[in-house]
């Protein structure tokens, strides 16, 4: 039992200051709070890079086998297949992440959070915004794991192609926070929707397969997965090709991706709450 | 500092069926009170303090929180309030300091102050050896006095505690409780606190509010609540090898018994001699001296205070303790995650609409 007791009400006002915060400054408590367990442990970052790897360890070599067999060399088939991966690490790692907020929904956390003065839109966009950092860090260690094996990044295309990831990901954590407060009242039905479109857009996206070989209707359902335009863009900035038209579907698909994300996002918070 | 009127909510559960959680609540708490709000499992506590925290909407009536509308001004009734609710506020990959410092910038103090807050809390609450160590590496009670520092870090004027003991031991129930009451002494602070522990709303709150299906059925000190809605009981027995044999002494005792100030359903069963009195441990005295004159010998004399069980018993006819009492099972255990499934038990108060 301790003796201490707090300093005298004299520092203590009885109302919290008047002054209000600008919703930026919001979003930047709500920002940093998410990143600090991630800088307390940047292993974490690694776990998220099991999947991929696993694709780029299993499935990497079948496809230089038969890929390979159409005339493109090993080193070639990882220039087509490395940025697919880091899209799908983007995939895996913030469509997933409505499901730490459905542990915060459990245990409490979050329901102090709204109690808070922060703003309900601050609080979604605050943890979007902070999925680019575990994804940044994931994509700069795949492409730096790939180097040894003859993948060759472009430095100016890898930067904006990883720039593009990250906006990506604002958009698809964002709708996966949109999910988890969306099936509040039954959670497992968060993992079959997630599930659901997970592979689809996967598989959809030529990321594991190119789309070239599919059929007719294989190639239309593609064009309105954004998936696909930010995997072409990604392929042609890491080979370099930074003005090619691609790169700016890619952009285009990538920041629509984000901005239908974050205004179903704080839709979704914000009705929650009733 | 809280003025609600008609307050209601009710929870659409399907096209045909509603549930009345709160069925038009009228309630105000003065600055510097502390109120405990008891009542069975699914009475309508938490849905009551929900509203006031403004985490859910009234369907009907009005409260006004802190100086601000509940419904109008949510903004400023969170920045005036502090929270604990019956989950654990601190995320679990959180370290517990950081979770302090974070929540005093969430509501406007600059690093400096949201450090040194964070330090006093930490003293206060015993929480110093621990303030490095991650949230999910702590136990239950060191949670909730986790929990108690981020609802108070800011200084709030009014704090509200829903549930804050559940599933704690005794021994770390009344420790909370010290550290609780101490803070509340030096800040001046107003706490509303709901409870399902009878003891606990007995010992810690100076003004208790039943609160049954929706309803406020009383609102008294726990003291006055017994005295009017329950009473004292008084429990004698005469001896075995007295001077009169017992089948005589024991009605001749409830006789002296019924003319004690308030003394009504005397009755007598072998020995033993029990009724309601006003004041049982004043009226110990006078019956034994009373019986003494008499011939009789009392050989036992019980006064019987009345808990707020007997004063929810006399109300409802039903016992708090039937569904009050098992602690829900682990702390934190218990889902959150759907704000209106935790707070409606279909078996109190489900009414088809």
């Amino acid at each position: 039992m301790t003796t201490a007791t707090l300093t005298p009400p004299v520092t203590m006002p009885t109302a919290a200051p008047a002054v209000r915060r600008s919703w930026f400054a919001d979003v930047w408590l709500v920002m940093t709070r998410e990143l600090r367990p991630v800088v307390r442990e940047p292993f974490s970052v690694v776990f998220g890079l099991v999947q991929p790897l696993v694709f780029l360890g299993l499935f990497g070599p079948l496809l230089v086998g038969s890929v390979g067999e159409q005339g493109l060399s090993g080193a070639d088939v990882w220039q087509w297949f490395v940025p697919a991966i880091l899209v799908m690490t983007t995939l895996f790692g913030t469509s997933t992440t409505g499901s730490n907020l459905q542990y915060e929904m459990q245990t409490g956390a979050h329901e102090r959070m709204l109690v808070t003065p922060l703003s309900r839109s601050s609080q979604l966009v605050g943890r979007s915004l902070k999925e680019m950092v575990p994804l940044t860090a994931q994509a700069v260690i795949v492409v730096l794991v790939m180097l040894p094996f003859g993948f060759r990044a472009d430095p100016v295309g890898a930067v904006v192609g990883i720039l593009m990831l990250a906006v990506l990901g604002i958009g698809i954590g964002s709708l996966s926070y949109a999910l988890a407060i969306a099936v509040r009242k039954q959670e497992w039905m968060f993992w079959v929707v997630q599930q659901t479109f997970l592979f689809p857009l996967l598989i959809l996206s030529g990321m594991l397969l190119p789309l070239e070989t599919g059929p007719a209707w294989m190639r239309a359902a593609s064009t309105v997965n954004p998936l696909r335009w930010v995997v072409d863009a990604e392929r042609a900035l890491f080979a370099g090709d930074l003005s090619a038209t691609a790169v700016g579907w890619g952009w285009l698909a990538a920041l629509a991706t984000a901005a239908v994300g974050l205004v179903v996002g704080v839709r979704t918070i914000v009705r929650s709450t009733d | 500092m809280i003025r609600t009127r008609g307050l209601t909510k009710d929870f659409v559960v399907s096209r045909t069926e509603t549930v009345h959680a709160v069925r038009g609540i009228d309630l105000d708490v003065a600055p510097g009170e502390l109120v405990a709000v008891l009542g069975p499992n699914g009475a309508g506590k938490t849905t009551t303090m929900r509203m006031l925290t403004t985490l859910i909407r009234p369907t009907a009536g009005s409260a006004t929180v802190a100086g601000a509308d509940i419904t109008s001004d949510p903004a400023t009734v969170r920045r005036n309030i502090g929270y604990v609710g019956q989950g654990n506020g601190a995320g679990h990959v959180q370290r517990a300091a950081d979770e302090i410092v974070a929540q005093g910038r969430i509501y406007g103090l600059d690093a400096g102050t949201a450090r040194r807050r964070a330090d006093d809390l930490l003293d206060a609450l015993d929480l110093r050896p621990l303030a490095r160590r991650k949230v999910s590496d702590l136990s239950g009670g060191q949670r909730r006095r986790l929990d108690v520092a981020l609802g108070l870090v800011h200084a709030p004027r009014l704090l509200f505690l829903d549930e804050p003991s559940t599933g704690l031991d005794p021994q770390t129930r009344a420790n909370l409780w010290d550290h609780i009451l101490r803070l509340r002494a030096e800040r001046d602070m107003t706490i509303v606190l709901t409870t399902h522990y009878l003891d606990e709303a007995d010992t810690m709150a100076e003004r208790v509010v039943v609160v049954d299906h929706g309803r406020v059925i009383a609102d008294d000190t726990a003291d006055g609540l017994k005295r009017t809605l329950a009473g004292d009981r008084l429990v004698l027995e005469v001896a075995d090898d007295g001077p009169v044999s017992p089948t005589t002494a024991a009605p001749q005792l409830a006789e002296l018994v019924s003319r004690v100030p308030g003394a009504r359903d005397v009755s007598v069963d072998g020995r033993t001699v029990s009724a309601r009195v006003a004041d049982a441990p004043a009226a110990v005295p006078g019956v034994v001296v009373a019986a003494s004159a008499a011939g009789l010998t009392v050989a036992t004399a019980q006064a019987i205070r009345p808990t707020l069980d007997d004063v929810f018993l006399a109300l409802t006819g039903r016992s708090l303790r039937d569904e009050g009492a098992p602690p829900d099972a682990v702390t934190g255990d218990d889902p959150l995650a759907d704000p209106t499934a935790t707070t409606t038990d279909p078996q109190t108060r489900k009414d088809a609409a």
